[in-house]
């Protein structure tokens, strides 16, 4: 189990030696659906982006482009009873989860047939009945509520586990070291999952954090924690598979910093490169495209032919397509659920 | 009926909804071994266990956000905040969190949840521990508030605040803990949004919550020997307001006075007047008046601690000018 805390040298070449973990052993036809979830993502967003020019989205809207080894990775080693909590970037969570594209798509569009009927938007996707709690806007304010749930699972005897994703931004919060003691000192069922994508916004790690490790932070509250490639979907399902493991039989939390990096701006209105980053940093990064590398990868362990990527991109568009026109047919909420749901009952 | 104190009739609440629902718990600064910093929560942690009353490290943004938590996940939790000026620090996770969560999962996601502790001044505990929160936080939707004034009414508020489904800030008041009153025995319930006619009267209305109920009604007596008698409408919940107990009030008197603890500006009183208007324009025989606490931060000085908030004299004053007998 790699679950260490080691001096910040030593984490960096952790994370810069992870390297292809062998194919063997992998049943090829659930090696091909992580592919298939990240195709999925990429489409949807890809779309998603087009939709906002269009003025057929609204708001702020963050894609996901880049990131979606981790969403995909992290959710295929989740089961049912695990309770998700995401930052405001968390289209790629919710359909690595099992929320149809349907569903999120028309919550983009402001529809009533959205997973938030409309009135949550692209930062505030729920689906209680998968577990996904939530799309949350202020950076690291949903990270206590990780340690509450987990909280409660421990409360009631559950054996899930409560997995937040966040961004490496949220890490100099107090809302995340708030909750990461507690999450320690209560020996809670909880992981807490750091996106690194090297970016607040246009502010990099290194001009916003007095150390770069964000896995160290973890020492500070005596909780285990991994550096862990997130270009590289099976090394992202085997960290969160351990930390799961680790939640649901010793009921402790686990940090995880997952080094990623998002392809497309901040968010809509922010250009791909431009004062904080240079197009051949993003350029680079690129090399290591998630989606490209493991693709090709399945191509070489002749576990994905020509024709099978073919199908798959095939379907995976008109999956895409269908949930642009569900969401374009889809009605606008009525007008009176302007007032329904402030409170209950 | 019994008599009991404030503090005791807010602990019999809890302690009967522990019991009554094993997804309550209590959780906050010193709750637990320590018994409570004003002693509400004596007793639960030996009844209930560590789990259910849960000491917190003193990160009020951080217990708060677990309660949200804990909430999504099928808890009922009691979150206890020291006093409301600590509670500044959670503000994101009340009205970020636990304010919106329902309205923006399009009605998913419940959340009952009770952020509770006192709020006001106490004595000469200085600017940063004398505040008074009830109007802000009565402006947000999704939140209720509650204020109660009495023992009887702390814990029926307190039972059905639990049992709301929604989330409720409790203000209490650590000048009220000592007060004693009459509780009824047995299963005691006060709805939330139902304002009580605390003392009724026919000359002019004063409308007062929490520890300004006790005030206004001193003020009352102080105005009988005079000859004026005055009617006492306490809301006891902030949000959602019962405007038509108090309407019905200035409908028969006429003449309204608004007391508060906190600053005048943006305050209840100014939410209070703005409804009596609406609803009763064409029964005010005088302008509303309000009397509040002054708007500065609270002095430490004794006398100055004194000028700066309201009392019973400032209220009868107010009641006599609106009367035209000052």
């Amino acid at each position: 189990m790699a679950t260490t805390r080691r001096p910040t040298r030593e984490l960096q070449r952790a994370a810069n030696a992870v390297t292809d973990k062998a194919l063997a052993g992998e049943n090829p036809a659930d090696l091909r659906r992580l592919l298939r979830e990240m195709l999925l993502i990429r489409r949807f967003e890809e779309r998603a982006g087009e939709q906002y020019a269009l003025g057929k989205i609204g708001g702020f809207c963050h894609l996901y482009i880049g990131q979606e080894a981790v969403a995909v990775g992290a959710m295929a080693a989740l089961t049912p009873g695990d309770r998700i909590f995401c930052s405001y970037r968390e289209h790629g969570q919710a359909l690595a989860r099992g929320m149809s594209p349907r569903a999120v798509m028309a919550e983009l569009f402001g529809r009533a047939t959205g997973c938030s009927g409309g009135k949550g938007g692209s930062m505030h996707l729920f689906d209680a009945e998968k577990g996904f709690l939530g799309g949350h806007a202020i950076v690291g304010g949903h990270i206590p509520l990780v340690a509450g749930s987990a909280f409660a699972i421990k409360y009631k005897g559950e054996s899930g586990v409560a997995v937040g994703f966040f961004g490496e931004a949220a890490v100099n919060n107090g809302a995340f070291h708030e909750a990461l003691n507690m999450a320690a000192l209560w020996k809670l069922p909880a992981i807490f999952i750091c996106e690194n994508n090297r970016y607040g916004m246009g502010t990099a790690l290194e001009r916003a954090s007095a150390i770069w490790d964000v896995a160290a932070r973890a020492c500070s509250y005596d909780m285990p924690a991994e550096t862990v490639d997130g270009m590289e979907v099976l090394a992202v399902r085997d960290a969160v598979a351990r930390a799961a493991q680790r939640g649901r039989e010793e009921k402790t939390p686990t940090l995880l910093e997952i080094r990623t990096y998002r392809f497309m701006g901040h968010s809509m209105s922010d250009p791909i490169h431009g004062h904080y980053r240079t197009k051949e940093e993003v350029e680079n990064q690129k090399q290591r495209d998630p989606l490209v590398t493991f693709r090709k990868r399945l191509e070489d362990a002749r576990m994905l032919d020509q024709e099978q990527w073919q199908a798959m991109e095939a379907d995976v568009n008109a999956e895409v397509e269908d949930a642009i026109r569900f969401a374009e047919e889809s009605p606008d909420p009525d007008p009176a659920e302007l007032f329904t749901h402030v409170t209950s009952g | 009926m019994a008599t009991l104190t404030y503090r005791d009739a807010l602990n019999q609440a809890l302690r009967e909804e522990m019991r009554r629902d094993s997804r309550v718990f209590l959780m906050g600064e010193e709750v637990g071994v320590y018994q409570g910093a004003y002693k509400v929560s004596r007793g639960l942690l030996e009844e209930f266990g560590p789990m259910r009353v849960v000491d917190t490290p003193i990160t009020e943004l951080g217990f708060a956000g677990v309660g949200v938590g804990a909430a999504m996940a099928g808890l009922v939790p009691v979150i206890e905040f020291m006093t409301w000026n600590f509670a500044l620090l959670a503000l994101d996770q009340i009205v970020n969190s636990a304010a919106k969560i329902l309205y923006m999962s399009g009605g998913q996601v419940p959340m009952p949840i009770v952020f509770r502790g006192p709020g006001g001044a106490a004595l000469q505990l200085g600017a940063q521990h004398s505040q008074s929160f009830e109007s802000w936080l009565g402006n947000v939707p999704g939140l209720k508030v509650v204020t109660p004034a009495t023992p009887a009414d702390a814990k029926g508020l307190l039972k059905s605040a639990i049992r709301d489904g929604n989330p409720v800030v409790f203000i209490e008041g650590e000048m009220l803990y000592n007060l004693k009153g009459e509780v009824p025995d047995g299963e005691h319930l006060v709805p939330l949004g139902v304002a009580e006619v605390k003392r009724a009267g026919t000359d002019v209305t004063l409308v007062a919550h929490a520890k300004m109920v006790a005030v206004a009604l001193r003020a009352a007596e102080e105005l009988a020997r005079d000859g004026i008698n005055a009617e006492v409408v306490d809301p006891r919940t902030i949000r959602p307001l019962d405007v038509a107990t108090i309407a019905a009030s200035v409908k028969k008197t006429n003449r309204c006075v608004v007391v508060e603890e906190g600053w005048p500006q943006f305050g209840i009183g100014a939410q209070v007047a703005y409804d009596i208007q609406h609803t009763c324009f064409d029964d005010l025989d005088a302008p509303i008046l309000r009397v509040s606490g002054a708007d500065v931060p609270m002095p430490y000085n004794k006398q100055l601690e004194k000028l700066a908030k309201p009392d019973a004299a400032k209220v009868a004053a107010a009641a006599r000018q609106v009367l035209y007998r000052s």
